[in-house]
């Protein structure tokens, strides 16, 4: 049944080729742990990104009862730890989550800096991976806020305060994060909007280039 | 390539669609001809890796059980005592900016010039170290200020936390989410339901509002200070409501000896019509409406 309908779909489209080029892909001896213990280390970008899957799944359960507003945003949260069937659970993993993926974002970043992965031809790849590492810390500047509570609400005053204090451009940047003169009610809705929106996007449209990359040159090879 | 097209091949082409008739025979490559151990990704290497996947993710799910994600009180703008507190991944930055030379007049060699360096050249490091060299310990420039850099990181994290747990102990403040969980651990203890910050408290009103002893604070000029319906201004407290917190021997206390701001009536009016107030104010309770 289920290869006939794989059949039919693929008589059509020819879908094939398309996972087959993922699933051959040869994961040579010198990164393959099971060989090597210490090839562990290759094993960080994986983890990140097993990590990043559940930052995204978990968010879009969060939305479903987050409220981005400062009059409900601290009762949504609070509704969601306490009241909400395995809202703990769910919250749980987004909060914790974004620290692991920062620490496991480092790692893969540390391996590839002394394993010298970064030289040619490997040079874009590095780049784009630099990006997504601002990416990520804007991801956690931005969700730090969203509880609304003391916590969230000071940090962003000082971390949008120190950003304001660059010159020329400093006043612009803290104009487009407070959207007005204060942490306020416009803050907390852009930032839900950068939060849920933008950076994933940038994210999302970065990992499909460091991916395709690694498809195409491959990992690099033994030391 | 496991999938290159001969060139001669002959495209066919399935109806009028682009796609051409597919002649994949399914079977993966045979990686015999890699050196070493090779093996394919899906299913060999995957399955191992999914085993793995699945142990951290159980971990992971327990650790969210265990320690429920940290919430403190609602955001009051108002709050001067707050310590503020980035999350641990800046706190590097955040320290880092304390220092004199960095901070203050020459913040722009803090925000933008010393973290501008180390990030630029961290962003163009492949244009930076061009050597064909790879092993680290080959490489002593690079290595050395990548080491560098993580020790100052780790460093100056530490200072900052250290700190922080120092402000907070000479301020006598514990964190604000350890307070509500301890606080709500106390309430479930004590049977009673866990204390809602997200409800505004209810706004009271005067119970009684017509009883003679509201004459006795008119003419006393308790609403001076307490305002006419005794709702409080500025940092004089409300009365609404006072009830719930003093009792009457207390209420007697305040308005005999006075506190803080709050003068001594022990000479303005008699033991009688203390007593008669003190017996209306506590009175006051929001649960009377
Ligand atoms: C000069 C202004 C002033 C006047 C007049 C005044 N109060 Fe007060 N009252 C205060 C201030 C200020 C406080 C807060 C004292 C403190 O911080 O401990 C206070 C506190 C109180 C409290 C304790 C409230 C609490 O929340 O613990 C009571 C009860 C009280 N006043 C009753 C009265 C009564 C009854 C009168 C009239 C007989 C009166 N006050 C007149 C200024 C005044
Ligand atoms: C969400 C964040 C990221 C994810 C999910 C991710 C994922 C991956 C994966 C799965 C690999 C394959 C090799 C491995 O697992 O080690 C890889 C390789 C690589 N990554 Fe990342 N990465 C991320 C961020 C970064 C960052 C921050 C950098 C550096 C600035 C970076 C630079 C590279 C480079 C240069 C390679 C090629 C290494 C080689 O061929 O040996 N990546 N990445």
């Amino acid at each position: 049944m289920f290869k006939s309908v794989y059949n039919w779909i693929d008589e059509r489209l020819d879908i094939t080729p398309l996972w087959r080029d993922v699933a051959d892909h040869e994961v040579p001896e010198h990164v393959n742990p099971a060989h090597h213990f210490s090839a562990f280390v290759y094993c960080f970008g994986g983890l990140t990104f097993f990590i990043t899957v559940i930052q995204i799944l978990s968010g879009m359960f969060l939305t479903m009862y987050y409220v981005p507003d400062i009059i409900n945003a601290y009762a949504s949260v609070d509704y969601l730890q306490h009241q909400v069937a395995f809202g703990q659970i769910v919250r749980g993993m987004h909060h914790f989550g974004a620290s692991l993926v920062i620490v496991m974002m480092f790692l893969h970043t540390l391996r590839v800096f002394f394993t010298g992965s970064y030289k040619a031809p490997r040079e874009m790849n590095w780049v784009v991976g630099m990006l997504i590492f601002f990416i990520m810390l804007g991801l956690g500047f931005t969700g730090y806020l969203l509880p609304w509570d003391n916590k969230a609400y000071y940090a962003t005053k000082v971390g949008v305060e120190i950003a304001a204090s660059v010159p020329v451009l400093g006043p612009y940047i803290a104009d487009f994060l407070y959207g007005g003169d204060i942490v306020g009610a416009q803050t907390l809705t852009r930032f839900f909007a950068i939060h849920v929106f933008f950076l994933p996007g940038a994210l999302i449209a970065m990992l499909a280039a460091h991916f395709i990359m690694i498809r195409r040159q491959g990992i690099s090879g033994p030391l | 390539m496991a999938h290159g097209h001969k060139s001669n091949e002959k495209v066919v082409y399935v109806g009028d669609s682009r796609v051409k008739r597919s002649n994949h025979p399914n079977i993966p490559p045979d990686y015999t001809s890699f050196p070493g151990k090779s093996e394919a990704f899906i299913p060999n290497f995957l399955l191992k890796e999914w085993m793995v996947g699945c142990v951290v993710l159980v971990g992971f799910l327990v650790w969210t059980i265990a320690e429920p994600a940290p919430l403190g009180y609602p955001a009051d703008p108002t709050n001067a005592a707050f310590i503020p507190m980035p999350d641990w991944y800046f706190l590097f930055l955040y320290q880092f900016l304390k220092y004199p030379y960095v901070s203050q007049d020459y913040i722009l060699l803090g925000t933008l010039g010393v973290p501008g360096v180390m990030f630029g050249a961290l962003m163009l490091a492949p244009f930076l170290d061009t050597g064909k060299e790879r092993r680290f310990y080959r490489r002593p420039i690079a290595s050395s200020l990548m080491f560098l850099s993580l020790i100052a990181c780790i460093y100056l994290t530490i200072v900052s936390w250290d700190h922080y747990q120092h402000t907070l102990e000479a301020n006598g403040q514990i964190p604000e989410h350890h307070e509500r969980e301890e606080k709500a651990r106390e309430a479930a203890e004590a049977g009673e339901e866990r204390p809602n910050y997200t409800k505004p408290a209810p706004v009271a009103s005067l119970v009684d509002a017509d009883d003679p002893a509201m004459e006795i604070a008119k003419q006393a000029n308790c609403v001076s200070c307490h305002a006419a319906d005794l709702k409080g201004q500025g940092s004089v407290p409300a009365l609404t409501g006072i009830g719930d917190r003093l009792d009457k021997d207390q209420l007697v206390d305040v308005i005999t000896n006075g506190r803080g701001g709050m003068p001594q009536f022990k000479d303005q009016l008699s033991a009688e019509e203390i007593d008669q107030l003190a017996t209306w104010l506590s009175k006051q309770k929001v649960a009377a409406e």
